[in-house]
């Protein structure tokens, strides 16, 4: 894209980043998941991973796929500051995705967990990922949260003990509208991360290699008979 | 003598997320697939009476008088219809009391529909759902659950026995080898002993949910649902049937205390012994006859307790099969075939019914590729109620 002066006022002002480090999880059925942070020229697959889901009611996929939609293409297009997206993959295909962003030094905005690979908690990996960037990486006091289905809910607020600052509101509101807003602190992170986050780093060269060109996942389980291409 | 019976139809549905559709629609789909399997759809009002194994559906579903829905919604009526409610060990009790319908000669032919709906609720009310079972004052108002008490319990036999927490991950891997192979099962993903147990990741990965059970020691919240047909195999109504029957050969059961904690020893499970002693001597068989065994394991510990208590191994010795691989398919004695509780999933209502199907599909020798057992002639399911205090056994035999 052209950035030509009018562009540029568009543009949000960016802080650079530390860059998540990658890093391997082996998941229950014994495949290894690579955690890495996403590359903006990777946004046509991530989109193309995340627009079937588009159409699922169920367990809360449609809104959830709509926003991340939103917030991938406004990452890509400059129209989110600070935003980043990390990524998991089995073999190279996308198994779930996350998007966050960095308020400021003190502060980090969650924005979504979409798990496509479902039944390996490969969610809450991606989940405790995003935390880890924030927190351990990004130096953030707490983080913002709200969850938009019952499993979010069960994930977060209640298996991380999230901070409820509802009652704060409007002074303090999440970046995804007036559901209420909960925090994880630095203080409970510190207590749930030995328990929520694991994987190894480095990551070999050979299976951060298969992690390099991501590919969109051909079958979705959310979606029965759905095939690519067809 | 009592008359013999025989299962002609099997109807099952695949366990899982089912909370669009509501609990008799299920019920009536495995219904008809039992019907189907028994070649009397057309000709359904052979039935002489039904029996549905149903245990939350007034208080998960807001729904009741179930028996005649289900009628109802199979265009059955004016058949007697009854529903049975026994905990989690409400399905083996209706395949129970159609044996018996049979057997005192007031029926021929009885339908057996078990089936549940968990996950129209979360998890912590469908785990509150369960708790219900227990002693109201001296249990459930003290905060235990099902999980907590098979925590409490797994505890204890790893300390008498010196089970450890990778005997309890063996046999997840075991049962989730199975189900990959049963497409009815709830889960069909595998997992391996390295991830959930050996790896760096295991403890994230396997996550303690009432310590010292894992993620991976527990079964999940299922809906599902599942049918059995009943003949009196001396009556001339059996040859209106396409398959031939799997005799029941025993059946058996027993209750124990309430409260867990009245019991000399927490650890010793009367009823299923009893259970199974009972239903040994009606097949006039001894465990080494039996094949294969389904056995309720909604937590890993209780597939090893019970595998134990109805003489299959000499109690705290089952684990030595189990680590060398005695309980898998192609093992000695294969245990939860299906993938049991642990990874088919666990409806409750539907779960005793779910076994026999089971039973029944090994001894026809339609089990899929890779998860049939070999040349099997005796299976026998238990159908654990309660915590212990409920218990249902059930042998079937190829004829």
């Amino acid at each position: 894209m052209a950035i030509d002066e009018l562009e540029k006022k568009l543009r949000p002002p960016e802080i650079h980043l530390k860059p998540y480090p990658p890093k391997m999880i082996k998941l229950a059925n014994g495949s290894i998941m690579v955690v890495r942070e996403a590359k903006r020229e990777e946004v046509g697959v991530l989109l193309g991973t995340v627009y079937p889901l588009l159409g699922v009611p169920k367990d809360f996929y449609d809104i959830v796929a709509a926003r991340m939609y939103a917030e991938i293409l406004g990452w890509f297009r400059y129209r989110v500051a600070n935003e980043f997206v990390i990524v998991g993959a089995i073999d190279g295909v996308i198994a779930g995705i996350v998007t966050s962003r960095h308020v400021d030094d003190k502060l980090g905005m969650s924005l979504h967990t979409l798990t496509v690979d479902r039944g390996l908690r490969i969610g809450a990996q991606l989940f405790a990922a995003k935390m880890e960037h924030h927190i351990d990486i990004l130096g953030e006091d707490e983080v913002w949260i709200v969850a938009e289905s019952p499993i979010g809910f069960k994930r977060w607020m209640i298996e991380y003990e999230l901070e409820d600052r509802s009652a704060g509101f409007p002074g303090i509101r999440h970046e995804l509208g007036g559901v209420p807003t909960y925090a994880l602190t630095r203080k409970l992170w510190e207590k749930h991360k030995p328990n929520k986050c694991t994987g190894t780093r480095p990551v070999p060269a050979d299976v951060l290699a298969k992690a390099d060109k991501l590919k969109m996942p051909n079958e979705y389980v959310q979606i029965p008979g759905f095939k690519r291409g067809k | 003598m009592a008359a013999r019976v025989g299962i002609v139809g099997i109807g099952h549905i695949k366990f899982g997320n089912l909370s669009e559709y509501d609990l008799v629609d299920i019920m009536a789909y495995t219904a008809t697939d039992a019907l189907i399997d028994a070649g009397i759809l057309e000709d359904r009002r052979v039935i002489d009476q039904v029996f549905v194994a149903n245990m939350g559906g007034g208080i998960i579903n807001h729904q009741t008088g179930i028996a005649s829905a289900l009628v109802s919604r199979l265009d059955l009526e004016p058949t007697p219809a009854e529903l049975v409610e026994n905990g989690p060990a409400s399905g083996a009790s209706a395949v129970k009391l159609g044996w018996m319908a049979i057997a005192s000669g007031m029926a021929d032919v009885v339908m057996v529909v078990g089936g549940e709906t968990m996950r129209k609720v979360t998890g912590w009310l469908a785990t509150d759902f369960v708790a219900t079972l227990l002693h109201p004052e001296a249990e459930y108002n003290m905060g235990l659950t099902l999980p907590s008490f098979a925590g409490m319990f797994t505890r204890l036999y790893m300390e008498r026995y010196g089970i450890t927490e990778r005997d309890l991950a063996l046999v997840a891997v075991k049962d989730h080898e199975n189900a990959a192979k049963n497409k009815y099962a709830h889960v069909q993903e595998p997992c391996t002993i390295e991830a959930i147990h050996d790896s760096p990741d295991a403890h994230v990965i396997n996550n303690y949910v009432a310590e010292p059970l894992r993620i991976y020691s527990m079964c999940p919240v299922s809906d599902g649902a599942a049918t059995v047909i009943l003949v009196n195999m001396d009556s001339p109504k059996a040859a209106k049937f396409n398959k031939k029957p799997i005799r029941i050969a025993g059946i058996g059961s027993a209750t124990d205390t309430h409260c867990v904690h009245n019991r000399k020893d927490p650890l010793v499970l009367e009823a299923v012994r009893l259970s199974a002693e009972r239903a040994y001597a009606m097949a006039g068989v001894k465990p080494q006859d039996i094949s294969f065994a389904e056995l309720h394991d909604p937590f890993v510990i209780l597939e090893i307790a019970i595998s134990e208590e109805v003489g299959f191994f000499p109690r705290g010795k089952s684990v030595e099969a189990i680590r060398r691989g005695e309980t898998r398919i192609n093992g000695r004695l294969p245990i939860n075939t299906s993938g049991g509780l642990k990874a088919k999933g666990h409806p409750v209502g539907a779960t005793g019914v779910s076994q026999v199907v089971e039973l029944v599909r090994q001894l026809r020798g339609k089990a899929e590729q890779g998860r049939q057992v070999k040349d099997p002639h005796y299976g026998m399911a238990v159908n654990f109620g309660g915590f212990g205090n409920n218990v249902v056994t059930v042998i079937c035999a190829k004829e």
